[in-house]
């Protein structure tokens, strides 16, 4: 009987496709080889080469994103046929070889909403691989950007404000900058407590793709969103996604002796807390401490993360502009920490 | 006869194969070419293990860092100086340094970085790697808006500095932090607020370097509250340390905008550090000053203490005559005009053999504050110094890239 039902599905789902569209897919060959394509079409990832019509796969979003010049993001995951993410007990997720995740960057002010770039994570036998791709002119295909490229934008904040940057699309090292563990590229927002898959999608899809997609459990405070925690828990939430990347123990930042992420102690010197500039130079600002508890204007942490200054700015790759509700709600966390103590919470 | 030496000259030739793989190639990039900093990159990621990226001569001009993460990579210019290789980050927009190196075994030599907004040249967990005649520089001289560091190589084993010049840092021009097994040497550090730091580290060597103009010339550091500490067993040996006469000029906060004008070698809180045969001349504050860590700290791991500090055989030109110490003139005053040129705040343990005076504030608990000092001459010449540290030795494929 189950046979029988299968096969039947098995027909229709060919129907469905049609004889004469073969739908087109994922070229698991290029995905899974050492290839770095020079065009991003030649992964079969859109219909079309439509960036708004990903070929396969399920879209997913974050509780808490990194920010990135004010861009929108689009995000899916491709994972080959006949296998599953899983969640580990520690709430990462281990993507299975030949996974991609595919995300995309643009604003919808700018060139009619159309996307700047794509960039894929590529989970191969030897590793993840991080490619950035620049979508050409008529916006038919994008082009590997190896050495990174800026590209001259207005857009406007929410805010309303109008900026006028040098967009920088990373080069493949400074992907690894933030992506990287001990040295090796790992993905960094698809943990449990961050992850939300495509509310859309059916559980039979959600099931295609995570072997125990009930495990995905998106706790972690919208940081922008007062309902879903305290100033003090939504601050962790955005210095965990924003920081925590490099500013971890095996991170780009693991020098400094900062630690920010969601684990790690909150009250600690390691969180900033009292902390004196380690490599910090002109980033200190002429302040002693990282976070001055129930001081703000003397914590340098925040006069970093309103620079956009090379020598000053953190995070140090990945934004031109200041994001300004993120600073404003890290300041609110630090002005309202006990002054003198050095207790966070 | 004939028959064993033609063996001989064969394996000759095998074994000059073998030492370069069949496949590595140069890579030129050209400082003129159109988006010279992205195809500079490109090459950066491009490169394989045993190729050289060759820098063209001429000025680059760059808008945003560059970086090499492939291991084995030779990254060689046209030279350090006028005419040859520049990378003139000048008007640079992105990243923390000017060049970002995350791999083993790289070579950086015969190129100059200028002007950077953050670091100069930093590697990061990146195990035997060698700087070698490079300059650093940022050309307007001493300024609090340089960058920090000029040559910043950190968490990494085997690092070796070799015949590089290094002007304006706003912090250290030679810094090498949280490492083990450093050789500096023959190097030129100037108008830096420190010259050369080793911090937070292990088994080092400084010598042969000459360190003039700086806040203070070569510190050993070690700091609280990071992934390694615990710094010792450090030589500064046969170096040239004169006139570090630059005021102070390093952002408030960091740890060197406390170093006096006027320092020549300064020791804090390290273990196991040997000060001898160099030459010191015109240092206003002190030829050698050694000090405890006198911030409040929550580090119960850490040691605030110099220890086992020997200081032998220098040659001791004028110092003291300025001290920059707060309190310092006074102290001068009193004594005829200067101080002794070798400072101590009383904490921890030294053994001075050179055949100077020593200044002790009689401070040996790190928690009591400068301003109770009790200053008076102290007699550090009697201790047992402790056994002498062994020289540094890198691997040989380190020193053969330098030859």
């Amino acid at each position: 009987m189950k046979r029988i039902l299968a096969a039947l599905a098995a027909t229709l789902l060919c129907a469905s496709g049609g004889a004469a569209f073969a739908p087109p897919g994922v070229d698991q060959a290029v995905v899974e080889s050492d290839a770095m394509p020079p065009k991003l079409s030649a992964f079969g990832l859109f219909r079309g080469n439509d960036p708004g019509r990903p070929s396969t796969g399920i879209a997913y979003t974050l509780r808490a994103s990194l920010f990135s010049d004010y861009t929108e993001k689009h995000r899916f995951i491709a994972i080959p046929a006949g296998k599953k993410a899983k969640v580990g007990s520690d709430g990462v997720i281990d993507f299975p070889v030949g996974t991609v995740l595919v995300k995309s960057f643009g604003w919808n002010d700018v060139g009619g909403g159309r996307l700047i770039e794509t960039r894929l994570l590529i989970h191969r036998a030897s590793g993840w691989v991080a490619l950035p791709y620049i979508w050409d002119a008529d916006g038919k295909d994008a082009t590997l950007a190896l050495g990174g490229r800026r590209v001259p934008v207005t857009f406007k904040s929410p805010d309303g404000e109008t900026h006028s940057i040098r967009y920088a699309v990373p080069n493949k090292n400074q992907c690894k900058e933030c992506h990287s563990l001990n040295g090796e590229i790992v993905p960094i927002g698809p943990k449990a407590r961050n992850f939300i898959l495509d509310p859309a999608a059916a559980d039979a899809v959600r099931s295609r793709y995570f072997e125990n997609p009930a495990a995905l459990k998106p706790t972690m405070p919208i940081w922008d969103d007062p309902a879903t925690g305290s100033v003090a828990d939504r601050a962790r939430a955005y210095l965990d996604v924003n920081c925590a990347h490099c500013h971890n123990p095996a991170g780009s930042a693991s020098n400094s002796g900062l630690f920010l992420r969601w684990t790690d102690d909150p009250t600690g010197v390691n969180y900033g807390i009292g902390k004196r500039p380690t490599a910090a130079g002109r980033g200190s600002g002429g302040m002693d401490f990282a976070i001055a508890p129930g001081d703000p204007a003397h914590s340098f942490m925040i006069y970093r993360l309103e620079s956009t200054d090379p020598g000053i700015a953190m995070p140090e790759v990945g934004r031109s502009t200041v994001h300004k509700e993120g600073a404003a709600l890290l300041r609110q966390w630090i002005a309202e920490m006990p002054k003198g103590g050095q207790k966070a919470l | 006869m004939r028959f064993n030496g033609f063996h001989a000259a064969a394996l000759g030739v095998l074994a000059v194969l073998g030492a370069s793989p069949a496949t590595a190639k140069t890579i030129s990039v050209s400082a003129t070419t159109p988006d010279a900093n992205e195809k500079l990159q490109e090459a950066l990621i491009l490169a394989e293990p045993g190729d050289v990226v060759q820098l063209g001569a001429g000025v680059w001009t760059l808008t945003d860092g560059l970086s090499l993460d492939v291991a084995g990579v030779t990254v060689r210019g046209a030279g350090a100086g006028e005419g040859g290789s520049i990378l003139d980050f000048t008007g640079q927009q992105g990243a923390g340094e000017g060049l970002l190196v995350t791999s083993d075994d790289v070579l950086l030599t015969n190129f100059a970085v200028l002007n950077t907004k953050g670091d100069g040249i930093k590697s990061k967990g990146a195990d035997r790697i060698v700087y070698h005649q490079l300059r650093v520089e940022w050309t307007a001289g001493p300024k609090e808006t340089n960058g920090a560091y000029g040559i910043y190589p950190v968490e990494s084993t085997d690092v070796l500095v070799d015949s590089v010049y290094v002007r304006g840092a706003s912090d250290a021009g030679i810094y090498v932090g949280q490492s083990k097994n450093i050789i500096v040497r023959d190097s030129i550090a100037t108008e830096n607020v420190a010259g050369i730091e080793i911090e937070n580290s292990y088994n080092a060597d400084v010598h042969d370097n000459i360190a003039t103009k700086n806040t203070g010339g070569i510190l050993v550091f070690d700091l609280p509250s990071l992934p390694m500490q615990g710094g010792h067993n450090v030589r500064v040996f046969e170096n040239i340390v004169n006139d570090n006469s630059t005021p102070n000029f390093a952002p408030k906060g960091n740890i060197v905008a406390s170093v006096p004008t006027g320092t020549g070698v300064l020791v804090m809180a390290n273990r196991n550090v040997e000060i001898f045969d160099n030459v010191f001349a015109d240092n206003g504050t002190a030829n050698v000053m050694i000090v405890g860590y006198r911030y409040e700290h929550k580090d119960p791991n850490y040691q605030p203490l110099p220890r086992d500090i020997v200081v032998r055989g220098n040659q001791h030109g004028k110092a003291g005559y300025a001290p920059k110490f707060p309190g310092g003139d006074m102290i001068a005053a009193a004594m005829g005009g200067a101080i002794p040129p070798v400072l101590w705040d009383g904490a921890g343990d030294a053994v001075v053999l050179d055949k100077v005076g020593v200044l002790s504030l009689n401070l040996p608990d790190v928690k009591t504050p400068q301003s109770e000092a009790k200053p008076a001459p102290a007699d550090l010449s009697k201790g047992t110094p402790p056994a002498a540290l062994p020289a540094i030795t890198l691997p040989e494929s380190m020193e053969a890239k330098v030859k």
